[in-house]
């Protein structure tokens, strides 16, 4: 019979070998090139990054790690997103007041609001930083140029997702810049009522790409409900799953690309 | 021959390798199942485009009545409302047109300066003569007319959903003018 010492002793290597902690934890930590492939192609998340790198793909002043922080900036957003979603109501009459509450009354609600605030202005500058970099370093060229492609569509997902994210305050500011914002879908051809060959199709004001984006003629309730799905379940979907394809796509691309 | 030996072990038969009709069974139930999976993708997204826009709008209707013709002496221009709804009445000798209180130029609302005779935007300055027609500061076109005719109560009846744009020659057609 052992004694309680010796079963507290066994414990650690008891729960290592149970099915729990296996299923989790599948290759242990030794440190041979093929466990470190292992532990990454076993991930479902890692698995999207490829097992091995170059050694000059951690160099700092090669790629600004400026890919890498767009993407901390956006989990970033997502979290604090999800946190603020607690106390936010995208409706008319509470919205504002959401966001004040939220401010100057929920304990830690001013940190998290400007966390969300200024993690997607720094994603749209690191964005941008990333894109130049990839210019200039020459990375877009063939394999990876359907990579840059991918890239240009999530460079607009991120603006979309500041755009609609602009409107949710519900204070001046938001509302007459989504109003000018807006007024570009007038012009959209075929779509939008003040188009070319618009007035062929019979598009007229109440029924256009204008409306479709405002839920009706002027920035109001509606606008601020739609612009809120978009923002928080459609077009942060979109982008991961797009971020996905990006990701997978260094790694079957042969990895991020060399100094020239 | 060694073709047949191997077609006879198979169990081919020579008649499935000529097929009667263009399309095997296979290739005609496979085509109906996109078809229909695309037929119902297809109408749902026109369904959900409809979806998106509602038949009741909860806003200020762009419809309004602004009085009866006789309110408005010949020869001025109306600013009774500008405010409340944007729109000048014109009144001409031979009729009646409305027009839209919005700076061409950025979105402004101008000024009616009665000594001046003129339309002036107080933003950047662009100028517009009674018609409406641009002749001074950044705007580049003319301002928008609007609908405007006699609803049944013989009062002036107004439509801001309707524009008439000088530019597209459409000052001259019905409902941009009200004659009297």
């Amino acid at each position: 019979m052992p004694t309680l010492k010796e079963r507290v002793r066994e414990l650690p290597r008891k729960i290592a070998r149970s099915d729990v902690w296996r299923s989790a934890f599948r290759h242990g930590y030794e440190d041979t090139p093929r466990n470190r492939v292992l532990m990454i192609m076993a991930n479902v998340w890692l698995h999207l990054h490829p097992p091995k790198i170059r050694r000059h793909a951690l160099r700092i002043r090669f790629t600004w790690c400026m890919g890498g922080l767009t993407f901390l900036m956006f989990l970033i957003t997502v979290v604090t997103g999800v946190v603020l979603m607690f106390y936010y109501r995208p409706v008319a009459e509470y919205a504002y007041a959401d966001m004040k509450y939220l401010q100057f009354d929920v304990p830690f609600g001013m940190v998290v609001r400007n966390m969300h605030r200024w993690g997607a202005h720094a994603m749209v500058i690191t964005v941008w930083l990333h894109m130049f970099r990839v210019f200039m370093t020459g990375s877009y060229k063939p394999p990876r140029e359907f990579n840059w492609v991918v890239g240009v569509i999530l460079l607009t997902l991120t603006l979309l997702l500041s755009f609609t994210g602009y409107l949710l305050p519900w204070d001046q500011l938001s509302i007459w810049a989504v109003t000018v914002g807006t007024n570009m879908a007038r012009a959209t051809p075929l779509l939008g009522h003040e188009g070319p060959f618009a007035a062929n199709l019979g598009v007229t004001p109440r029924y256009d790409a204008r409306a479709f984006l405002l839920g009706g003629t002027i920035v109001g309730p509606p606008t601020l409900l739609r612009f809120y799905v978009l923002h928080c379940i459609f077009l942060p979907i979109l982008a991961s799953l797009f971020m996905c394809v990006h990701f997978w796509r260094i790694r079957k691309d042969g990895g991020i690309s060399g100094p020239l | 021959m060694a073709d047949e030996e191997l077609k006879a072990r198979e169990g081919v038969r020579d008649d499935e390798e000529a097929p009667s009709s263009l399309w095997s069974r296979r290739d005609f139930f496979s085509l109906a199942g996109w078809a229909g999976v695309l037929a119902a993708l297809g109408a749902s997204l026109v369904g959900f485009a409809r979806f998106m826009f509602p038949r009741v709008l909860f806003e200020p209707s762009p419809v309004f009545k602004a009085g009866y013709p006789d309110e408005y002496p010949v020869g001025t221009v109306s600013e009774r409302w500008k405010r409340e709804e944007r729109v000048w009445i014109v009144r001409e000798p031979d009729g009646f047109y409305a027009i839209l209180a919005i700076c061409t130029h950025l979105g402004c609302t101008p000024n009616w300066l009665q000594a001046e005779n003129k339309f002036k935007c107080p933003c950047h300055g662009s100028g517009f003569k009674p018609t409406g027609v641009n002749f001074e500061g950044p705007a580049p076109r003319p301002l928008e007319r609007i609908k405007i005719i006699l609803a049944d109560d013989g009062q002036l009846l107004i439509d801001k959903s309707v524009k008439f744009l000088r530019e597209k020659g459409e000052w001259g057609k019905p409902g941009s003018i009200l004659k009297v």
